[in-house]
């Protein structure tokens, strides 16, 4: 509990953290209330980067380099393919409706609930330990030494969602 | 911490120069629209139809491909980073994760699935 409460103070009196935040929060609303869904997953983007720039704050630098080469680099480029392969994109007529906006409320309420709860609740093992100097060195590091068949099993996993996806686009065509 | 300063004074220079940019063009230049001028450029041909057409679903499986592999290189990062300190282990333990994904990719290309037809 008070390591946690430290844990937040520390972050919090960096005045970059509010900068952040409010990119964050603001182009997070910024996608659910425009009305063109391209620019939407625009603002999708920012907000993306701006958790990278969270990430670093919270010196969880490899995480911060995952979700700018992941999230803002590929998941994004699927999104807006996906805009751009919807069929009616031409009309102009696809305009974002928001009709579930009191669940939508709800749920993210719930959800905020959820986080906090679970932020006091955990027992963060290793949060008082000293972070090493260069995480990503001890990351890559760990990755070959300790994690190595964990790491071997995530590149056939990768191979399975490659095939899987090679499979369903072929089935699509023929 | 004090490496990312660099990151964020290069972050705010690079959307201070768009914002210069544009504010500046908008000061000196003079407001003179017209159709002809306010046309899609096109190479310089006359374009036709809308710029928002639907695009070739066959664009979609290159992004998911792309996907895949950019994962793959934010498994790179790490390793790149320690690779002076692991040796030849470490160069196996790629060559097997690399040659892993690569049958993905020789399946890919043998289904004809990089093929533009």
């Amino acid at each position: 509990m008070e390591m946690v409460a430290n844990f937040i103070s520390d972050v919090s009196a960096n005045p970059l953290f509010y900068l952040l935040a409010f990119v964050t929060i603001a182009s997070a609303l910024c996608v659910v209330t425009l009305k063109n869904i391209f620019h939407s997953a625009l603002c999708l983007i920012l907000t993306l980067f701006s958790v990278a720039g969270l990430y670093i704050l919270l010196h969880a630098e490899f995480l911060a380099v995952a979700q700018v080469l992941i999230y803002v680099g590929a998941v994004s480029i699927l999104l807006i393919f996906a805009i751009m392969l919807t069929s009616q994109l031409a009309s102009r007529k696809i305009v974002q409706s928001n009709e579930q906006v009191t669940v939508a409320i709800f749920v993210c309420f719930l959800f905020l609930l959820v986080s906090i709860g679970s932020l006091f609740n955990t027992y963060w093992n290793g949060i008082n330990a000293p972070l090493p100097d260069n995480n990503i060195l001890t990351i890559g590091i760990l990755l070959m030494t300790d994690y190595v068949l964990p790491f071997e099993v995530v590149s056939i996993v990768m191979l399975a969602a490659l095939i899987g996806a090679i499979v369903l686009a072929r089935e699509e065509r023929s | 911490m004090a490496s990312y300063a660099a990151v964020l004074i290069f972050l705010l220079l690079g959307i201070g120069l768009v914002l210069v940019t544009f504010f500046t063009a908008r000061l000196i230049r003079p407001s003179n629209p017209y159709k002809e001028k306010n046309q899609t450029y096109e190479c310089g041909e006359r374009p036709f139809g809308d710029s928002w057409v639907q695009f070739n679903n066959r664009f979609y499986i290159f992004a998911l491909l792309f996907v895949i592999f950019d994962v793959e290189v934010v498994f790179l990062f790490p390793w790149a980073v320690a690779f002076n300190q692991l040796g030849l282990f470490a160069l196996i333990e790629m060559v097997i994760f690399i040659v892993i994904l690569v049958f993905g990719l020789v399946y890919a290309w043998k289904k004809g699935v990089l093929k533009w037809v």
